[in-house]
């Protein structure tokens, strides 16, 4: 391996880590269902496995991949839809540090989760899910020279994480994501001055279901969400007591 | 995307198991070479699908991902994935992603093949 490649490959990813850690919360987020929870792949997912690429030509922007990806690491949340927050961790999208998420679901319920980020290089980033997130997986960004024109593009490869979040997926919930990214990346593009169509291409990996993994419900931060918000009522009575 | 070159050769060390040498680097770019072996790796009578990393020079998330995809293309044809010659950052990185729950890893050939046996 060269030296230059190894150092790369070395400081790119994430260390192993068990279970996640955020340092703090952010105001304005709830900060729930991320510490102490283990991150996902989709093998440890419950629902058919999709492999998404969202990609967009940045036609006469004239810059390059790692300008892209510098841009879209520091502007991450700013591309995002309205009504969904991506709290950045302090040291930015780096190996290893968590970002907490508060997404708005299809009827207007809110979900807390975060993410991990597995993979960061000048080129590309990988964020990974938690246990609880709507799904089991990670997704890739990364720029690339296409023809000459550089390309921006998300890829996801992933499972829903429990059969409550596969219905979810089958009514509704893929579209959603798919409007989430193609939202993401021409945001991004309008950021270097470019509009330009979003290609989607959508593979089913495995149509079967893992239920073996059907337990993953109990982590659901659906459910844990709402119940969250359920209970704020008796956590304010709560509140004077417990600085007591 | 560029394209990189990632020779694989795939050997048939016993009737029921197959070994795939990885070698340079798994990336995105890799996806055709490495289903090209799997294909050449998984007969009729194949049961295990060992990968030999010893040669492997990098790998990033996108690689990963297609080990995920080779997973899910092993156990529809009911075989099982092996690993071994990964570096100790490597080992960390299959922890990492969880994938060492799905795919064994190993010392080296002969203990795979013999856990395969």
């Amino acid at each position: 391996m060269s030296e230059k490649r190894e150092q790369r490959d070395g400081t790119a990813w994430a260390k192993p880590v068990a279970h996640l850690e955020i340092a703090g919360v952010e105001p304005g987020s709830a900060g729930i269902n991320v510490t102490g929870r283990r991150p996902t792949s989709p093998v440890q997912g419950f629902g058919r496995m999709w492999q998404k690429t969202y990609r967009i030509r940045l036609e006469g922007a004239g810059v390059t991949p790692a300008q892209v990806i510098e841009v879209w690491k520091r502007d991450f949340p700013a591309f995002w839809p309205k009504g969904n927050r991506f709290f950045a961790p302090l040291a930015g999208i780096a190996p290893g540090e968590v970002a907490v998420l508060d997404l708005t679901m299809p009827g207007g319920l809110k979900l807390s989760t975060g993410v991990l980020v597995l993979y960061a290089d000048e080129e590309s980033f990988t964020l990974m899910t938690p246990e609880g997130h709507m799904f089991a997986g990670w997704i890739t960004f990364s720029a690339f020279d296409d023809g000459g024109v550089t390309a921006a593009q998300a890829h996801v490869l992933m499972r829903a994480s429990d059969p409550l979040y596969e219905m979810g997926m089958t009514f509704g919930g893929h579209r959603q994501e798919d409007r989430h990214w193609a939202h993401t990346l021409r945001s991004l593009a309008a950021a270097f001055g470019v509009e330009g169509d979003v290609a989607v291409e959508t593979v089913c990996v495995d149509r079967r279901r893992q239920w073996g993994k059907a337990g993953n419900v109990w982590h659901n931060a659906g459910i844990r969400s709402g119940m969250y918000t359920a209970m704020a009522p008796m956590r304010l009575v709560a509140r004077p007591f417990r600085r007591a | 995307m560029t394209e990189t070159a990632v020779p694989m050769t795939v050997r048939t060390p016993t009737g029921r198991a197959s070994v795939i040498d990885i070698a340079g680097e798994v990336t995105a770019a890799s996806e055709g070479v490495l289903m090209d072996a799997y294909g050449r790796a998984s007969g009729e009578r194949t049961r295990w699908i060992v990968l030999n990393f010893s040669e492997l020079e990098y790998m990033n998330s996108s690689g990963i991902g297609l080990l995920v995809t080779l997973l899910v293309r092993a156990n529809r044809q009911k075989q099982r994935l092996l690993a071994y010659g990964l570096t100790e950052h490597y080992r960390q990185i299959f922890q990492l992603t969880r994938l060492d729950e799905a795919i064994t890893i190993h010392e080296s050939e002969s203990e795979a093949i013999a856990a395969a046996a």
